[in-house]
């Protein structure tokens, strides 16, 4: 305790940078910020053009904004004679009108809805999964004497050692074999076992740094080690795990080539349907960025809920408590 | 105030024996400390008491009955920490109430107990703050108030003390000791300071190497050490050994040490022509150029009413504690006077003093 408190005091004392070297630094970090928020930014305005606005060159940063991107993300339409538009009664509403005055009608709702919802009970399943799994996994390591532990913790780690979609192949076979193609449960299954690799190691480090002690003192005091582990290690870890759950969540939620590969109806994510989202003469690029930006939402609000333990997650090992 | 038997307790680390064949007793009400230097099995001993480790070979018996194989949970024992394992997610009334919330007692009552063991730490006015805010002391006083609160048969503490600043640890010392007085419940205290030690217990088991040394009252353990080991561990500075060839005869009360003839308590041991050695508390030893035991001055220290002054002798190094306001030059020729009824002689071989009239209670004061 006093060895901590000592080495955080001379930390401060020592390595503390100047001010002009941390205004130059702040500098450095809102640029490069600004930097790489010009795709994200460029994505959100295009949701708001109108395809001839988002094609045009050069390219249009001032526009007059259209809900356009939105409504063709959300709806299927098709392309009428003058002589039949006329015949239609007026609209019925905002979005109808928008539609028609492209000389189209609205013929139904688009598949997107249905993308979105597999997404998420696809990438939020495999993420509780893969994060309780790895929970589970990583106190056992962290707290038994395992037979053969380094060798199992490196098998874990072996299954990132190559790019997941090289064992595409193997995977489409067996899951075709097991009737698990497009399905949501295949899916859920397949980005967990990808994702304990992550998991397990992530918490292992949490884990290792929450004292014995605090277990064992519930266990003299009256709980079995279950009990110990849920109301006294769980609470203690829940940085640890807020951590893993948004770096388990980003995998899952961006994944493409095996949502592409494994599935094509039913179970389809949104990152496959996105892309291909087809416009008259082409991809109608205001509805592929309008999908795109409802697509980063829950992501960026997960992440920025659990903001403060990210951090901590980034840089766990490296800072004592 | 439960009495806890250890029965030939043995732990086994893979090849490193941790604890070796430990017997002995800790009678209901008593205030127990085991004693030695890290690495000597005290902590491993006072877990598998607990039920925190499993024992490789013997029995724990907790008033009478064999509690080896129950959980920690069920040998109701509590435990304190060197590093208090508050936890940081609960405040510091949640932390107390925590023992009894685990065994069920109705919000109520567990209410009122927390409240009581509050005023008795004086802990009652910050019950509502959270521990990482705490002090050092403070932290120590709820970890107190988490063991006491469910009236355990037994308290066991792993070096509570150790995290503490020196001034505070002085201070609880005296807070625990006064604590025990009022509850007299059955304390196994484990520490590696001999100041904490001697101030606090009832009777001090000293280990090293997993071995029990020696087993007694503070008193007992300074006047009367069993080992070398004791005798060197115990006490500021510790004692004195004049090494020396020579035999034994039982009834001798008096030995050679080149030259030099010294009294000491009747021997009841004999032995053959083999080291020896001479224990001497700092505090037995006068100048006198009287004396046939000579040498030379090394160095001194002063510590205000009294300075320790290391002599250099043929036999070794020795200190003795003399007043301050005798005057010793470095280099200087000094004659050893010893005080004959504390002297405890050593078969160097075994390490194990010499059975003699100071062990039979012949010698008192």
């Amino acid at each position: 305790m006093n060895g901590a408190a000592m080495g955080k005091s001379s930390a401060h004392s020592v390595a503390e940078p100047s001010a002009g070297a941390r205004r130059l630094a702040g500098a450095i970090v809102v640029a490069y910020a600004l930097v790489t928020m010009i795709p994200l930014v460029w994505i959100l305005l295009t949701g708001f053009k109108t395809p001839p606005d988002s094609i045009s060159y050069p390219p249009k940063v001032v526009f007059e904004p259209s809900l356009e991107g939105y409504v063709n993300l959300f709806t299927n339409r098709s392309r009428q004679t003058p002589e039949y538009m006329a015949s239609l009664p007026p609209p019925e509403t905002w979005y109808d009108r928008l539609v028609r005055s492209r000389n189209m009608v609205i013929t139904g709702p688009s598949r997107f809805a249905d993308r979105y919802v597999n997404s998420v009970i696809i990438g939020f399943g495999s993420t509780f999964l893969a994060v309780f799994l790895g929970t589970l996994t990583a106190y056992a390591f962290s707290r038994f004497r395992v037979p053969l532990q380094d060798d199992l913790l490196f098998f874990i780690l072996s299954t990132r050692m190559m790019p997941p979609i090289a064992v595409a192949i193997p995977i489409f076979l067996m899951f075709r074999e097991l009737g698990l193609s497009d399905t949501h449960l295949g899916m859920i299954l397949l980005y967990t076992a990808v994702n304990m690799s992550l998991s397990v190691w992530l918490l292992k480090g949490f884990m290792d740094e929450i004292p014995r002690e605090y277990e064992e003192a519930a266990m003299v005091d009256g709980y079995t080690r279950l009990q110990a582990f849920f109301k006294v290690v769980l609470p203690q870890a829940t940085t640890g795990i807020a951590a893993t759950a948004i770096f388990c969540l980003i995998f899952a939620w961006n994944e493409y080539a095996f949502a592409l590969l494994l599935t094509s109806g039913e179970a389809q994510t949104a990152p496959p349907f996105i892309p291909i989202i087809i416009g008259e003469g082409g991809l109608d690029w205001p509805a592929v960025a309008a999908g795109t930006t409802l697509f980063l939402l829950p992501v960026f609000v997960f992440t920025v809920v659990l903001r403060s333990h990210l951090l901590r997650g980034i840089t766990f090992g490296a800072v004592r408590k | 105030m439960a009495e806890i038997g250890v029965r030939n307790l043995q732990k086994r680390f893979g090849e490193f024996v941790a604890v070796r064949e430990s017997s002995f007793t800790i009678h209901g009400g008593e205030f127990f400390v085991m004693l030695g230097p890290s690495g000597c099995g005290k902590t491993t001993t006072l877990r598998m008491i607990a039920g925190l480790e499993l024992p490789t070979s013997g029995q724990i018996l907790i008033d009478g009955d064999d509690v080896t194989p129950l959980r920690a949970s069920r040998r109701d024992v509590a435990f304190m920490f060197q590093l208090f394992a508050l936890y940081p997610h609960m405040n510091v009334h949640d932390n107390i109430a925590f023992p009894l919330k685990c065994r069920g007692v109705p919000r109520r009552e567990r209410r009122r107990r927390v409240e009581e063991t509050a005023a008795l730490l004086r802990i009652d006015h910050f019950l509502h703050r959270r521990v990482s805010g705490l002090a050092g002391g403070d932290r120590q006083r709820v970890a107190l108030g988490r063991a006491i609160v469910r009236r355990p048969k037994a308290f066991l503490m792993d070096e509570p003390l150790g995290a503490l600043d020196a001034e505070f640890r002085e201070l609880m010392c005296g807070e625990l000791r006064t604590l025990h007085e009022r509850l007299h419940a059955t304390t196994l205290y484990v520490t590696h300071d001999q100041l904490e030690a001697m101030s606090m217990a009832d009777r001090i088991i000293v280990m090293n190497h997993g071995v029990i040394e020696q087993v007694g009252a503070p008193r007992e353990i300074y006047d009367r050490p069993r080992t070398m080991f004791v005798a060197d561990f115990i006490g500021s500075p510790p004692m004195s050994f004049l090494r020396f060839e020579g035999a034994v005869q039982a009834g001798q009360s008096s030995i050679a040490i080149g030259g030099a003839a010294v009294a000491v308590p009747a021997l009841r041991e004999s032995r053959p022509h083999g080291p020896l050695a001479l224990g001497v508390r700092p505090e037995r030893v006068r100048f006198s150029d009287a004396s046939a035991l000579r040498g030379a001055v090394f160095g001194t220290e002063y510590l205000g009413t009294t300075q320790i002054v290391t002599v250099e002798t043929d036999h070794g190094q020795l200190r003795a504690r003399v007043p301050s306001r005798e005057r010793v030059v470095p280099g200087e020729n000094v004659g050893i006077e010893c005080a004959p009824e504390r002297l405890v002689v050593f078969d160097t071989q075994s390490g194990h003093a010499l059975d003699s009239d100071l062990y039979r209670g012949g010698v008192h004061g």
